[in-house]
């Protein structure tokens, strides 16, 4: 095996470069863009007292799965605040949220696009692969060396981590609706676009929606390792914990993570499954659409 | 009933799989199916038939017969590999996708096997869901759908949701929508499968009242014989892509073009398929109404019967009279015999034959046969009926008769002594 190498890793590495060395600009455009976002969610999360956050999710909690909900949300948020990690939970939150707008931005698309074509499928299945299966610490350098320290490039790693399941969930809710009502919407000479708004995406939401809660569960796992490129947030604690083998802190930070992890989880798996109030109002609304309908076709 | 070609299609091909153009080549030169590479599935395979305006239309075939691939060829849900569907004017294959859609929105709508209803719409929007494809507003596409409906018997169902019905229900629905298109043509895939038994039967029934009503073009994909024979004007039988008959039910049952249409409806139930028309015979039986009892009475001798049919000048079927009557009349010199005509059952040439086991016993003369306007048709002497469920041809054209004629010499002297009189 003397001497039988193939550079891809340095092939990969001027790649880097090169991009680094040409795009500066687009980069630096993106950079500006996540820190800016990051920087608005924050102020709307960290800015008022940590009551009236408290207060929202209550709310939020109690209208989408009920009272158990509400009171497990609560209990956890005060047991952060408690632990004096509040701060951290919200810079974390931003984070995801911020990662999670993109991670979907892009992901819908392509999953519809995969969804319409086989081909395309095809084409991006091992990209997919390759992005969920990368160890995920390996984004981190390109994204530093593109993105500088700070939270742009945990965003940027956050995304290409998360990105899969959006699109493997969206590609597999559309294509597993009914052929023979897709088949209806043709026969009655519907538009392919028509028939992706009125059939595909409705048939499709609770998948898509699963998918939506992997991409969060993700985006939340993935922060903390972007906590290595000075993110920041509670992926910072368990970093500095790590390094100065401060077990409380860990502790602290980490269970910081599993309790927002716990609530954005239930929250949107809620949206997915329509339980509690929400699906109250939604059950509503449908019956009064109905109510209308007669109306007009009388 | 006009007789314009309502779809028209001329050697169509369906194959999929790799290079179906190849295979398509191959089939024309008559290489067999089986005999395609394994990559190639022919579907369809040189189907040719026209279906008439106003006609039920039947496509009948096993699952794997290719069926379900011909009916969508016919709105291009399927593009064809070879040959040429027209519908009206519309010629559908090499069609652009717009115009396509464009005649699937005017032309031609569906009806699902498993009703493909839109889970997330209410029935009413469901049924209104073609008109909207077109461009119609809400409140008048929704007092469309709501007419649909009461027309499919759904009255006041339409604020619920599909999946709140049952299956009968939910493919009323799929009809209704259908019908809401108002199309010129319906195709109707394995429409009444999924349902139960007594429910399908009541849905063909309900399609066969609709259609008197309605008078739609229907191309019908079933694989069940029993209901193709039912609502078929004409049948198409389908087998391994190919069509090996078209015909009406009766050419089909009685006629069949091969073993496997034969073997095929083997196991129909004839009684319900076959009409009067298809086994009545003539009757030599007649008597008019204007003729004397002598008359009668002859006629009845020479053909050795106890009764006969008594017509007027249309022909039409004005009752009967016995040659014991006739005899009275002869011996009390009577010039007419409407004094004894009795009141004879008719039935309609459209009559199945299980329709006719009752009249066949209570009558005393064969079943008579009328048209529309009573005219006489002919007769089905229980042998011919019983023949006919058999599908055997009957022995003789002897006619049974409840009780015995009079006895020959009888007559004679009674005709004799009368003509002394005279």
């Amino acid at each position: 095996m003397d001497g039988f190498t193939i550079p891809v890793g340095d092939v990969a590495e001027k790649a880097i470069n090169w991009v680094i060395d040409n795009m500066a600009a687009f980069f630096d455009l993106l950079r500006t863009i996540f820190i800016e976002m990051y920087d608005g969610v924050y102020y709307l999360l960290g800015t008022p007292h940590f009551a009236v956050i408290i207060g929202v999710v209550a709310v939020i909690a109690l209208l989408a799965r009920g009272w158990q909900f509400m009171l497990g949300s609560v209990i956890g948020l005060v047991l952060i605040v408690g632990m004096d990690q509040w701060d951290n939970a919200m810079v974390s939150l931003a984070l995801v949220l911020v990662a999670t707008f993109w991670a979907l931005v892009i992901s819908l698309p392509l999953g519809i696009w995969a969804a319409r074509s086989t081909t395309f499928s095809n084409i991006v299945r091992p990209f997919l692969d390759f992005l969920q299966t990368m160890p995920a610490f390996v984004y981190l350098i390109p994204a530093l060396m593109l993105f500088r320290v700070g939270v742009a490039p945990g965003i940027v790693a956050t995304i290409a981590f998360a990105l899969a399941p959006g699109v493997r969930f969206t590609e597999l809710g559309i294509r597993s609706v009914d052929k023979e009502v897709v088949e209806a919407g043709q026969a009655f000479g519907s538009s392919p676009a028509r028939i992706l708004r009125q059939i595909q995406l409705p048939l499709a939401l609770p998948t898509i929606m699963a998918g939506v809660n992997q991409v969060i569960m993700l985006s939340l796992s993935m922060v903390v390792i972007a906590g290595m490129v000075g993110a920041g947030g509670l992926g910072g604690d368990v970093i500095l914990s790590l390094g100065r083998l401060d077990t409380a802190l860990g502790v602290e930070a980490g269970l910081g993570v599993v309790i927002l992890a716990m609530i954005l989880d239930r929250l949107t798996n809620a949206f997915g499954r329509q339980s509690g109030l929400f699906s109250w109002f939604a059950k509503r609304r449908k019956s009064a659409a109905a109510a209308k309908e007669q109306e007009l076709a009388a | 009933m006009t007789h314009n070609i309502a779809v028209k299609v001329e050697n169509l091909y369906k194959v999929f799989g790799r290079k179906p153009q190849e295979a398509v080549k191959q089939l024309m030169a008559g290489t067999k199916r089986e005999d395609l590479p394994s990559s190639t599935t022919a579907a369809v395979i040189d189907a040719s038939f026209e279906v008439k305006e106003g006609e039920i239309f039947v496509v009948m075939g096993l699952s794997g017969s290719g069926k379900s691939t011909l009916i969508r060829a016919l709105n291009g849900l399927w593009e064809a590999t070879s040959g040429q569907v027209t519908l009206g004017d519309d010629k559908i294959t090499g069609m652009s996708s717009a115009k396509l859609r464009e005649v699937r929105r005017k032309r031609v709508s569906m009806v699902f096997q498993h009703f493909a209803l839109l889970p997330h719409r209410t029935v009413l929007a469901n049924v209104a869901y073609p008109l909207e494809q077109q461009g119609v507003g809400r409140a008048q596409r929704l007092s469309t759908a709501a007419k649909t409906l009461d027309l499919v018997g759904l009255t006041g169902w339409g604020d619920k949701m599909p999946s709140e019905l049952s299956g009968g229900m939910q493919q009323r629905v799929g009809i209704a929508r259908a019908l809401a298109a108002n199309t010129e043509i319906l195709l109707m895939d394995e429409a009444f499968s999924a349902l139960d038994p007594l429910i399908r039967r009541e849905m063909q029934e309900q399609l066969i009242q609709l259609q008197a009503k309605l008078g739609k073009t229907i191309v019908f994909i079933t694989h069940d014989l029993n209901e193709a024979m039912f609502l078929g004007d004409r049948i198409a039988v389908m087998r391994d892509g190919q069509i090996v008959q078209v015909g009406t039910p009766e050419e089909i049952l009685m006629d069949p073009a091969n073993d496997y249409v034969a073997q095929f409806v083997q196991d129909v139930d004839r009684a319900r398929v076959l009409t009067a028309s298809a086994v009545l015979e003539p009757t030599r039986a007649v008597i008019h109404e204007s003729d004397g009892p002598r008359n009668a009475l002859r006629t009845m001798n020479e053909l050795f019967l106890s009764a006969a049919i008594v017509t007027n000048r249309e022909r039409q079927v004005v009752g009967m009279i016995t040659d014991r009557d006739a005899l009275k009349l002869v011996q009390q010199g009577e010039s007419t015999i409407t004094s004894k005509i009795q009141p004879l059952e008719s039935v309609n040439r459209d009559t199945p034959l299980i329709d006719l086991f009752v009249p066949s016993v209570e009558s005393p003369l064969p079943v008579t046969v009328t048209d529309e306007e009573h005219r006489l048709l002919g007769v089905i002497p229980r042998v011919t009926l019983l023949a006919a469920l058999a599908s055997t041809t009957p022995p003789t054209e002897e006619m049974t008769v409840l009780s015995k004629p009079l006895p020959g010499n009888v007559v004679d002297a009674a005709l004799q002594g009368a003509g002394e009189e005279n």
